[in-house]
């Protein structure tokens, strides 16, 4: 068990890796800086997806211990996602706070990026075995749900940035709305017993 | 394994070799052009790398990606090439490439060029005033502007269809913006003749206007009496529009303007009206609302 959360720990890393080992080589383009948004925040989509995908590849394949990696993956989701906003606002704009406040403000795309980015914060806060047992299982799963907003509206952010090939942000969209209707059916059944 | 750039042998190089051997007129083939005339209009700015220039391209019918124009484009052959150039004109003409190179005397301009998507670039283009050519065909009364028309072959530009934007790529220009001397009909640059990526053998260059104005690769000018279509503003008219002036305070509808990457640099450095050629044009514009006309 160790040893394959070990693997996957290190096979979370390796995109980071890759980074690195192209940054090293001056291989990231005339344009290091938009390579290296682009590729966090594509890496940062990438974990979302997975996140999402655990739950619906436990239940149809049977795989129950997969469950035991979420985690891990969800706080990679959040450390690409931390790379990439830290990109933005340090190596893009270093840190002009004024032009960052006008930026979320004005534009639908940085607004759905930034929206991304902050709820996976508590998200990531409360991803510890610790804060499970203080809120109770099932406010700790009503709060994470959050993860559905953040995958939506990273798709947004992402389609409203490129100029004309969607290609990438549609079938980034496809897989956010096949595993959230995956969902879809369960969560309309927690609302009718809540209510 | 990466070989560095330096030790392959340019494809202009062995091309020209080739069609030497060949017996063909390849002297003007990806060849070195040599005496290029100095202008004044030239920059003293620090010219970006060859490398970055020539790698880092918005040329959709080859890729929408920076680099793959590059890779797609290496293959692409500009020779034989004709420009027509026709509409409203007394005398109408096909020219070759070696009748573009030979028309007038190619100068070396080093201009400043700023892409919509918020990076700029330094490059020594060569070529001469787009004047020449509209000149030499005497345009009629009725010619008000000038339609251009890349070429488009979509067996030999098969990423094309995913670029999300209709082809041939087709740009437009006011009379008065195509006469202005800064607009260069562009055969070179870095002393040698266009890279295919870099739009061959002969491309618009409209230094005061985002780079997506200066249409690579032309097949076709064409002098007539309405605004013509163009690409980007059919593809997005909310965000591209036709005179597409370098403007730091009209933002586009996604980003700000007001500021630029120059390829090479860390920091942004604030983007110039015009792109920093306002004392030349901004006359051109007296009296327009450029938020209207963006």
């Amino acid at each position: 068990m160790r040893a394959r959360k070990a693997a996957l720990f290190l096979l979370c890393l390796a995109p980071l890796g890759w980074l690195a080992w192209r940054a090293w080589r001056q291989e990231l383009t005339a344009n290091p800086i938009e390579y290296i948004t682009h590729f966090t925040g594509d890496w940062t989509q990438r974990f979302v997806i997975a996140t999402l995908a655990v739950t619906p590849l436990r239940k149809r394949l049977g795989l129950a211990g997969l469950i035991r990696y979420r985690r891990t993956i969800g706080l990679f989701a959040f450390f690409y996602g931390s790379l990439h906003f830290l990109t933005y606002i340090w190596l893009d704009n270093f840190f002009d706070i004024h032009e960052i406040v006008k930026d979320v403000a004005k534009r639908p795309f940085i607004t759905a990026g930034f929206t991304a980015f902050v709820l996976m914060v508590p998200l990531a806060v409360t991803s510890t075995a610790g804060w499970i047992r203080r809120l109770g299982g099932r406010r700790w799963e009503r709060l994470h749900r959050l993860i559905y907003v953040t995958a939506i509206a990273a798709v947004a952010h992402y389609y409203w940035l490129v100029k004309s090939d969607i290609r990438l942000p549609v079938f980034y969209g496809t897989l956010v709305a096949l595993l959230l209707a995956y969902r879809l059916p369960r969560l309309i059944q927690t609302q009718k017993v809540l209510k | 394994m990466r070989i560095p750039r330096s030790e392959i042998t340019p494809k202009w190089l062995y091309m020209s070799r080739r069609e030497l051997l060949a017996g063909l007129p390849a002297a003007f083939l990806g060849s070195k052009l040599p005496n290029l005339a100095k202008s004044r209009f030239s920059t003293a700015e620090k010219i970006t790398s060859y490398n970055d220039v020539t790698h880092y391209n918005n040329f959709y019918e080859f890729g929408a990606g920076k680099e793959q124009p590059a890779e797609l484009a290496k293959n692409f052959q500009t020779h034989p090439w004709t420009v027509s150039v026709e509409g409203a004109v007394a005398r109408p003409r096909k020219y070759s490439i070696e009748d573009i190179l030979s028309l007038a005397p190619i100068e070396e301009r080093i201009y400043r060029h700023r892409c919509v998507e918020g990076w700029s670039i330094v490059v020594p283009w060569a070529g001469y005033s787009l004047s020449t050519v509209l000149k030499a065909a005497e345009p009629t009364s009725k010619a008000k502007f000038v339609a251009f028309e890349s070429y488009f072959n979509p067996s030999r530009m098969p990423e094309a269809k995913y670029a999300g934007i209709p082809f041939p790529y087709v740009e437009g220009l006011r009379l008065d913006e195509a006469m202005h001397p800064l607009a260069l009909l562009c055969v070179g640059m870095y002393g040698e003749t266009l890279p295919p990526q870099d739009g061959a053998p002969v491309r618009l260059v409209v230094p005061w206007k985002y780079g997506f104005k200066s249409i690579k690769s032309i097949v076709k000018i064409r002098l007539v009496e309405k605004q013509p279509p163009t690409t980007w503003n059919m593809a997005n008219p909310r965000e591209y529009g036709f005179y597409s002036n370098v403007n730091p305070n009209v933002d586009h509808p996604r980003w700000s303007q007001a500021k630029e990457r120059r390829l090479g640099e860390f920091f942004k450095r604030d983007t110039l009206m015009f792109n920093g050629y306002g004392s030349e044009v901004a006359g051109m514009y007296a009296g327009m609302d450029l938020r209207k006309y963006f």
